[in-house]
């Protein structure tokens, strides 16, 4: 039996993992797109703030760990898939055969329609490699304007005041920062925090134009509104890798589509990670999920599938946590409600923080927290676990940030006793 | 042989020695907001729950970390965060289903129970019984447990 993994992110590697332990005679080989070991791009932003080397970054720390684990650690690039002979082409020129394969691939960023965007100076910050060249054009007071008020650019957003940017960021169309995980009330707080940090919050329009002056790079908004800046970082999104499966057979919507066993419609090829659109557990829905934790539970979940032992996934929960300039929201699960339920929320627009519950069925189904840290988990918990909250609901109505003792209460509670 | 901590709510005053302890043993300060143990005070039930990491199978946090900064100590059986190795990114902190990993803004990196390298100081120091370190067999951990497999959607290898 012969796994064959494309990409080497967390999925990949914790795939690779999970094979080994499970399916020790196969043959498992992790084809790694990027050169170096695998590596955490969670962990960019870190090293470009220079809280760690580049090691610091691997996911695996140990030396000849993939050797040790009896991985054969593959550096090239998939074009083709042949799912009837059952061969990958190689970049390289090479073909490889599989009888299982993983799609892990990821996914990359998404280069919006604006004029200007091959300038030089303007960037992704995406891979090892651009941080390097981003991180080379980064000195104290450097201009530079992040396209783009994602979660992406808001997450490299902080590494670049702590190198000493000057910064731009620009909210692009609807004029709100990291819509996709935090409401209004939220995404307001954090930039109104941005704004204080001295961070220049552009919230007239989407970009129309990049052009490049004596002065620097002119980025003009639809609006008109423009700001110069020696450094253009692109964040408006990611798409997932999937163009090397034209012509395969593999269904590819948002991304590539798998069934509860992460298994796609073809047999014997699986995806996990932010490539895969699996079972998400709050809607029933497949979406793309893009998070570390799906990625590793998708790992292991569709290694033990190739393996042979058939395990189906309980399905994603999204969720995320951010730090902007030092103030850390999360998001979880149905945030924005689900239609008949409830809304329990708490909001200090002077001290920074804010705490949405959004309840059904007098259970918890999804959360917004700004400036919270403590037992933050738990909210994972109770979503996760669909506990009942009984005559909690109550109490959480007049004070939700009880969350974490509600929580207890329920789970190691005296109803058991 | 693998021992346990053993949380008894029923036998809790609510002293908080623990969190003192815990603290004293691990930042060096009496400071029970950095304490790895926390006791829930439930007015409405009349009792104190003392709260930490059970060193769950499961692993949410060490499985999530980015970076491999949370490692298993096979001796303790603890999942110990390597401070060295942690950036500071709390998806340990959202993914830990329990809330027993805690970011600490002050080191920029996460704080869980390691059991004290296996001594832990909560133990030592509760007058009462309600938090002792006992062989794993026999804490049960049950509810906790019970609750780590509820709380399970990851299948694990049944090794």
């Amino acid at each position: 039996m012969r796994h064959v993994i494309i990409g080497a992110g967390p999925a990949g590697v914790v795939a690779a993992e999970t094979l080994r332990q499970h399916d020790p005679a196969a043959r498992v080989t992790l084809i790694c797109g990027e050169a170096g070991p695998p590596y955490a791009r969670m962990a960019i932003p870190y090293a470009m703030a220079g809280k760690i080397q580049e090691p610091g970054t691997w996911l695996r720390q140990r030396d000849g760990y993939y050797d040790s684990l009896g991985v054969d650690l593959l550096h090239d690039r998939v074009k083709a898939v042949d799912p009837a002979t059952r061969t990958l082409s190689l970049a390289e020129g090479g073909a490889l055969s599989y009888d299982r394969l993983l799609i892990a691939t990821g996914s990359s960023p998404a280069r919006p329609d604006v004029p200007g965007l091959d300038l030089p100076g303007v960037h992704a910050c995406w891979t090892l490699e651009d941080m390097r060249e981003v991180s080379a054009q980064l000195k104290p007071g450097t201009r530079v304007l992040l396209l783009g008020a994602g979660f992406i650019s808001c997450i490299i957003l902080q590494s670049l005041v702590q190198r000493g940017a000057q910064l731009t960021v620009s909210c692009g169309s609807s004029g709100r920062m990291v819509r996709s995980m935090m409401d209004e009330t939220a995404g307001g707080m954090i930039m109104r925090w941005c704004r204080a940090k001295g961070v220049r919050v552009l919230t007239a329009g989407r970009p129309k134009l990049i052009t490049q002056e004596a002065s620097g790079l002119r980025v003009t908004l639809d609006s008109g509104e423009s700001a110069e800046a020696d450094l253009v970082i692109v964040g408006t999104g990611v798409r997932t890798n999937t163009g090397f499966l034209a012509g395969s057979g593999v269904a590819v919507d948002e991304g590539v589509v798998v069934d509860p066993f992460l298994q796609t419609n073809v047999a014997g090829i699986y995806a996990a990670g932010d490539v895969a659109q699996g079972l998400n557990q709050c809607t029933g829905l497949t979406e793309v999920h893009a998070i570390q934790p799906t990625a590793v539970e998708h790992g292991r979940v569709a290694a033990l599938n190739m393996a042979g032992k058939p395990t189906p996934y309980m399905g994603s929960l999204s969720m995320n946590t951010l730090e902007t300039l030092g103030l850390i929201s999360c998001s979880f699960g149905l945030w924005a409600g689900k239609a008949g339920g409830e809304q329990i929320r708490v909001v200090d627009e002077a001290r920074f923080r804010y705490l949405r519950l959004e309840i059904f069925d007098e259970r918890l189904v999804g959360a917004n927290t700004v400036g919270m840290t403590n037992e933050i988990g738990v909210i994972r918990g109770l979503i996760q676990t669909k506990v009942k909250l009984g005559s909690w609901l109550e109490r959480l109505r007049r004070d939700p940030s009880r969350l974490a003792e509600a929580y207890v209460a329920c789970t190691q509670g005296v109803a058991a006793e | 042989m693998q021992r346990s901590l053993l949380l008894k709510p029923e036998k809790c005053t609510g002293c908080r020695q623990c969190e003192m302890a815990c603290s004293f043993e691990k930042e060096r300060s009496f400071n029970p907001a950095r304490s790895r143990i926390r006791i829930f005070d439930l007015h409405s039930q009349g009792r104190f729950v003392p709260y930490t990491c059970t060193q769950c199978a499961e692993a949410w946090c060490l499985h999530a970390c980015p970076v491999d900064a949370i490692q298993l100590d096979a001796g303790t059986g603890a999942k110990v965060v390597h401070a060295n190795l942690c950036v500071g990114c709390k998806v340990c902190t959202i993914a830990c289903p329990f809330g027993t990993v805690n970011y600490n803004a002050d080191s920029g990196k996460v704080d869980k129970c390691d059991l004290c390298g296996g001594d832990p100081a909560c133990a030592r120091s509760c007058p009462t019984g309600a938090i002792t370190y006992v062989d794993a067999e026999q804490t049960g951990y049950d509810k906790m447990r019970l609750w780590a497999v509820k709380t399970d959607t990851q299948p694990h290898a049944q090794a």
